[in-house]
């Protein structure tokens, strides 16, 4: 079995967030990076299934700066294979565009013999939220789709995958080959090994520069939100706030009296 | 074209057999307020069991066009069990209507929905709005300014959306700024959507639901929220937290690096990748606060930070707090409460 998996290198942010000068971006000089949770998932689950059909490739992909190799080497240090990375000049490309490239890596990929079963995405990027990429590509495919995958098992030519409905789980039938966009809960991500790291080293990463589309909507600047600048009320210092919080829970309706 | 001038803003309403859900309610509400600007109709479209129902509920909310599909009980095609369906019959409406917009409420269903609809017509989607208008300066039959969340609401990003049909759906709790609720049309032309022909796409198929298990407060719409982060320690106090939650009638919640490290299930996570909660009282223990917890419990009433750390940037998020070692505060919450023999409110 082949598998496919896309990932976002985006900044890991933490209590605070401040943007550029321009508002373009996050202001990400003292942060480190990572993929979302969902993609972490997704990473783990293609290492799982093609380890347990016995043979195939994982293939990690990303479009993104040159930085972003290291989102790659950290997928190939857990176990995927292969890693694809379409470079860009570190700008973030709108969800139609991204699509479009990563169509072109499929297509690509199948004329050299690497037919993938499964294209596995986040169910949405971290940072933009856009939540079409999977089935964008999915439907220029002409593939069947399925979001929200929070679990999946692979019956022959085709995967039963369940997600969260409105009343309860779901359970769909898909055939494949088929585009799946996961999110976090669906395993537990393994953390890289020394050895991992090691390999992933050593293995070349397949790098082009793709063509950019036209497509949309086109980012004019960020911003962050005003909160009204809560004023904690501090109710005290270790166990002795405790009568202090009751009273509180008391006051709040939480509790009776 | 629907009628002359400006194409129609059309926004897709789900429901509960019949019963338009409040969450495309509010997204109707923006719409019509997109709608008011550009002077274009306002138009509706349901699908799915129900949908004739929903249509004519539609009338009370000022709409006099509801275009509806698959409104029939057990018909083959069940748009809902094939998920690629609703979508397919969104994109016919968009190529034989060109409305100026399409808009959806974005839930996962109607965020699926739009998405795949513009994937099938090369349509540019603008996922999670929280403002929509015509950009200053630019002709509004060609491009929108819309404000939209990023980060699960973290960060806002001010984009334009260009195109002479454009698909956007609306974050939950986005305000309809200057949007006046139009006066009931009464009862709404009812027309019915033609399916694209050919063979509908049924590849993915609903083979099963699996209800949820019952018993127990859901962490998504509990009263009162006890949080444990990496301050905790390990899985074992988590007996604390329980306990107390127990208490106030109200069930645990976890950050991340706890899901990570797996002392707890992720379907305790709160948070952007977890579920979002809006208690009245959210107990934040040993949490730091990294806004991708905080977009998760936003919809908290009052936050009551536990933490070690005066400056943790909980605290700047928190309406109470209590410095000090969560393993020394909670053990004397629970010893209160007991003392005082209370009982959870109603
Ligand atoms: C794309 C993305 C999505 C994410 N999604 C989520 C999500 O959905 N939910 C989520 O929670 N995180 C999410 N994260 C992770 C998030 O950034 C933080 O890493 C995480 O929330 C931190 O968890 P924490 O507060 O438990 O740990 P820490 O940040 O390590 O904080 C621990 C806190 O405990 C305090 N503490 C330590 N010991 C004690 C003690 N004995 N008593 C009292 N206080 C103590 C410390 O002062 C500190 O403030 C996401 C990250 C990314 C990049």
């Amino acid at each position: 079995m082949n598998i496919l998996v896309c990932v976002k290198r985006v900044p890991a942010t933490g209590g605070r967030v401040t943007l550029t000068g321009d508002g373009l971006a996050i202001d990400a000089r003292f942060l480190s990076f990572t993929i979302s949770p969902h993609e972490e998932c997704a990473v783990e689950e293609a290492v799982r299934l093609v380890e347990a059909s016995g043979g195939g490739t994982t293939t990690v992909l990303t479009l993104g700066a040159e930085a972003a190799a290291d989102q790659l080497r950290d997928a190939l240090a857990v176990g995927m294979t292969r890693a694809i990375h379409l470079v860009t000049d570190g700008e973030d490309w709108d969800p139609m565009a991204t699509a479009a490239a990563i169509v072109g890596v499929v297509r690509a990929d199948a004329a050299e013999g690497f037919d993938h079963d499964l294209v596995l995405f986040g169910n949405e990027a971290a940072d933009s939220g856009d939540y079409q990429v999977p089935i964008r590509v999915a439907a220029a495919l002409d593939r069947p789709w399925l979001t929200g995958v929070k679990g999946l098992d692979v019956e022959g030519t085709s995967v039963r995958a369940r997600r969260d409905g409105t009343r309860g789980q779901e359970v769909y039938h898909v055939p494949l080959p088929a585009v799946l966009a996961v999110r976090e809960g669906l395993n537990r991500p393994r953390y890289p090994s020394i050895p991992g790291r090691l390999r992933a080293k050593k293995v070349a990463i397949m790098a082009t520069r793709p063509e950019r589309q036209v497509g949309g909507p086109t980012m004019i600047r960020l911003r962050v939100p005003d909160e009204e600048d809560a004023q904690v009320h501090v109710l005290g210092t270790g166990a002795e706030a405790a009568p202090a919080v009751v009273d509180l829970l008391e006051s709040l309706g939480l509790v009776n009296p | 074209m629907s009628g002359l001038g400006a194409g129609a803003v059309i926004v897709f309403v789900e429901h509960a057999t019949g019963e338009p859900a409040p969450a495309s309610l509010a997204a109707l509400a923006v719409a019509r307020g997109l709608a008011d600007a550009l002077g274009a109709p306002l138009e509706a479209v349901a699908l799915g069991e129900g949908a004739v129902a929903a249509a004519s509920a539609l009338g009370a909310h000022g709409l006099g066009v509801v275009h509806v599909a698959h409104d029939d009980k057990g018909d083959a095609g069940r748009p809902f069990d094939t998920p690629a369906l609703p979508g397919r019959l969104l994109a016919h409406l968009l190529v034989t209507n060109a409305p100026r917009a399409l808009i959806a409420a974005a839930t996962a269903r109607g965020t699926e929905t739009l998405a795949y609809a513009a994937a099938l017509t090369n349509l540019p989607l603008a996922a999670a709005c929280t403002q929509v208008s015509a950009a200053d300066g630019e002709d509004p039959a060609r491009a929108l300014s819309v404000t939209r969340l990023r980060w699960g609401g973290s960060v806002l990003e001010e984009a334009r959306l260009d195109g002479a049909t454009v698909l956007l759906t609306v974050a939950d709790g986005a305000g309809a700024d200057g949007a006046v609720p139009a006066p009931p049309a009464g009862a709404p032309r009812i027309i019915t959507l033609a399916d694209e022909g050919g063979q509908p796409d049924t590849r993915v198929r609903l083979v099963e639901r699996v209800a949820s298990a019952a018993g127990g407060v859901s962490l998504a719409e509990a009263r009162v929220v006890v949080g444990g982060g990496r301050g905790v320690g390990g899985p074992d106090a988590f007996g604390l937290l329980e306990e107390l939650a127990a208490l106030l009638g109200g069930t645990v919640g976890v950050s991340r690096v706890v899901t990570g490290a797996g002392w707890r299930p992720h379907s305790e996570q709160v948070g952007q990748t977890g579920t979002r909660i809006s208690p009245d009282l959210y107990i934040a223990c040993g949490i730091s606060g990294a806004i991708q917890h905080i977009v998760g419990c936003r919809g908290a009433r009052a936050i009551l930070a536990i933490n070690t750390d005066r400056d943790a940037p909980i605290m700047a998020r928190a309406t109470y707090a209590v410095v000090g070692d969560l393993h020394a505060v909670v053990p004397a919450i629970i010893a209160e409460l007991r003392r005082r023999g209370a009982t959870p409110g109603a």
